[in-house]
């Protein structure tokens, strides 16, 4: 999984990329305009070709199998006043993106026919039409701070999932590890030697160490592996680049060409917003969120751990875990589904308490800081954390080394509860 | 000198009392058989020798010292549910097991190499556990007990999982440690090996100690006077009871090819010469035994006396 890992991670930064270059062969429409109208007005992209063509539709049809076209357009000659007319035909579906694109160009031309029919001049239109980009500006500490909604999502969800990931892998390889020793019988040998507290936390530790080596291993190798490719195909860093951007404003290649040829946001627009973002992401304080990253990520962790070690020392075999293992990730799941919510909104009361609550908050507050947290809801829920972990571990203890003596009784919640109190 | 005192030891488990003010004393330099039937509590009790649990009243004295955390260092403890980590590497895993035990890797590394070449298994250094036989395992698992020399060792059932070759070898080596200065409690239900290596016993049933002792005294407690006699007699119409003293009780005759195998149990005022200076002038004596019971017998009687039904 060491080595493997990072392989698949960058397989899937790559391959996305690779596969979008490889079908980027050109399709040619052939165009059958009965009513005149569009004669050479469809705007043409790199991928996307149309011929306008004098013949019989039926004629057009029989032919399809002989010519190497991929669809036919057809566009019956009463276009203006029914336009659901106007057929796509292909002898295979065709593809949504090529559906939208000719829809979307049709629609645009249609439109501003009938603005000329009606008078309307087109160029005034375009100067009513107004779009509104808002800065958001943090006030810190009296000063002002360009901030970015966009880049805090991001950051937040990230760092939430990380954390999950985290608490859910080697939480369980935790649980994995006690039962495999309890199954093993090697662990009266080992009390034996050393106490069960140091041999639960041993491997607590342990892991968290296996962890975090395997982790940071496999950030630096995915990079590592992304850059060398980067570096062999220089055409794809350009190609890269651009798709990124894209990506964060959430716009594909085809959308932005159909954009910039209805002209619907000029360019200069957009790039103030590019110029933006980057500005709000250099804002964004890098030293806190990676400080509060490592606490969340290694006291949720902690705190997580105990428990699957106190499941795994209570039952025979990973079969028994299902019934203890439910109150144990419901917390996780229910911090999960919720950072959606705190997103949206990050300073409400809810916001508040589960970013405190030790169960909730090293997910959620991850997500939280991102949007800037005051002070005090940061050292509460820290100071809270570790005294959660504390106290978990303390409990794990009691059940653990009454636990991983227990052979063949499946083990109820009443007798977990007795355990706690020997 | 005793090397370890049980001192009242008692222990509950939520609403079952596993040990009820037990008390042993186990001489230096002995071995000493724990024994009694499942469930007894003799687990319980090995456990708290080896501070795995705590007792909730009582106390354990190893050399005259209560127990402390470091005396882990002076027991060795042989578990009946004993295992290893399968897929380390047998010659890895036991220095790791050794190390846990205060030895140096040095140390270690020495020793491991003498025992396994005297357990001939050295060629398993470098394989996984689990491409080892149970019987192999056991083996690795006795040296790992052994290794640190401790003063105080623990044997739980240490023959189960043996064949009878090795069973034998581990004897001799438990014989071996004995006589190099080691104490050795040895809890088994094989009452055969009981009898052949211990000097003491005790006797745990339903959480109470019932019995204990040195096995050949506790021998002579429990013997009834029984003598077997086998003897041949030229005369078709034997009767013994027509010379036999009348106080004397004939508990079974057996006819074997042209032997007679008698059983007759005397009163404890008379011994075997009284026995035999009655009998001599009428039979001619193959052999003659005094019938002392096994410690399976004494086990089984004091056990089933204390749960009537």
């Amino acid at each position: 999984m060491t080595i493997l890992g990072p392989i698949l991670m960058a397989a899937v930064m790559i391959i996305p990329i690779w596969i979008a270059k490889m079908s980027d062969d050109t399709k040619t429409i052939q165009v059958i305009d009965e009513s005149g109208l569009f004669y050479n007005k469809l705007p043409q992209t790199a991928n996307l070709k149309f011929k306008y063509v004098l013949t019989d539709i039926m004629k057009a049809k029989g032919n399809f199998k002989n010519e190497n076209f991929y669809a036919i357009l057809y566009i019956p000659s009463a276009v203006m006043t029914t336009p659901n007319t106007i057929r796509l035909i292909s002898d295979k579906q065709p593809a949504l993106s090529v559906k939208s694109y000719v829809e979307t160009a049709i629609q645009k031309e249609l439109e501003s026919l009938k603005l000329n029919a009606s008078g309307i001049d087109k160029e005034l239109l375009k100067s009513i039409e107004t779009k509104v980009n808002i800065s958001t500006i943090k006030l810190q500490e009296g000063r002002e701070e360009d901030s970015s909604s966009e880049v805090s999502t991001i950051l937040g969800s990230v760092a939430g999932i990380l954390i999950y990931i985290f608490i859910f892998m080697f939480g369980t390889q935790v649980m994995r590890g006690v039962i495999e020793e309890k199954t093993n019988r090697i662990i009266e040998v080992i009390i034996s030697s050393v106490k069960p507290f140091q041999l639960m936390m041993g491997k607590i530790v342990g892991i968290a160490m296996v962890g975090l080596t395997q982790f940071l291993l496999w950030i630096v190798l995915t990079f590592g592996i992304v850059n060398v490719f980067q570096q062999i195909y220089p055409e794809l860093v350009k190609f890269k680049t651009e798709t990124n951007t894209n990506n964060v404003l959430n716009k594909n290649k085809l959308d932005k060409s159909i954009i910039s040829n209805a002209d619907i946001k000029s360019s200069s627009g957009e790039q103030e917003d590019v110029k933006q973002l980057f500005k709000s992401i250099g804002k964004i304080n890098f030293g806190v969120m990676i400080l509060a990253f490592i606490f969340y990520f290694i006291g949720g962790y902690l705190l997580y751990a105990s428990f699957f070690a106190a499941i795994g020392s209570a039952v025979d075999n990973e079969a028994d875990t299902q019934q203890f293992m439910l109150p144990v990730t419901i917390p996780i799941i229910f911090s999960f589904l919720m950072t959606q919510f705190i997103i949206s909104n990050p300073d409400g009361p809810v916001a508040f308490w589960l970013s405190v609550i030790p169960l909730t908050s090293p997910i959620i507050m991850m997500v939280r800081i991102p949007f800037g947290v005051p002070y005090f809801d940061l050292i509460l829920s820290m100071v809270l954390l570790v005294a959660g972990f504390i106290g978990s571990t303390f409990l794990a203890a009691k059940i653990y080394r009454t636990g991983i003596l227990m052979y063949g009784k499946k083990t109820s919640y009443k007798e977990l509860w007795k355990w706690l109190k020997y | 000198m005793d090397l370890l005192k049980v001192v009242n030891v008692s222990k509950k488990y939520s609403n079952h009392l596993a040990l009820d003010k037990v008390s042993l004393n186990v001489p230096e330099n002995s071995i000493f058989g724990l024994l009694g039937p499942n469930g007894a509590g003799k687990t319980t009790l090995i456990r708290i020798i080896n501070q795995i649990t705590g007792p909730d009243e009582g106390e354990i004295l190893l050399s005259g010292n209560n127990l402390k955390p470091s005396d882990v260092e002076k027991i060795g403890y042989l578990p009946e549910e004993r295992g290893l980590y399968k897929k380390m590497k047998v010659g890895e895993q036991a220095l790791y097991l050794c190390q846990l035990k205060g030895l140096s890797k040095n140390d270690a590394l020495k020793k491991l190499k003498y025992w396994f070449e005297k357990f001939e298994i050295q060629a398993w250094w470098d394989r996984r556990v689990e491409e080892l036989s149970k019987g192999m395992q056991q083996k690795v698992q006795f040296i790992v007990t052994i290794l640190h020399e401790p003063k105080l060792l623990i044997f739980d059932e240490p023959f189960s999982g043996f064949d009878p070759i090795n069973a034998n070898l581990i004897k001799e080596e438990i014989i071996g440690l004995k006589n190099n200065g080691s104490t050795i409690i040895f809890s088994t239900h094989n009452m055969a090996s009981v009898e052949e290596l211990c000097d003491n016993i005790a006797l745990i049933n339903k959480s109470k100690k019932i019995l204990d002792g040195k096995v050949y005294e506790i021998k002579k407690e429990y013997k009834s006077n029984t003598f077997s006699i086998d003897c041949s007699n030229s005369e078709n119409n034997f009767n013994i009871q027509e010379f036999l003293d009348k106080r004397f009780a004939v508990l079974s005759i057996d006819v074997k090819n042209d032997a007679l195998k008698i059983k007759i149990k005397i009163p404890t005022e008379f011994n075997s010469n009284d026995l035999l200076k009655n009998i001599i002038p009428h039979v001619n004596i193959i052999s003659f035994n005094e019938i002392i019971p096994t410690m399976n017998d004494i086990f089984i009687q004091r056990v089933s006396q204390d749960n009537p039904n």
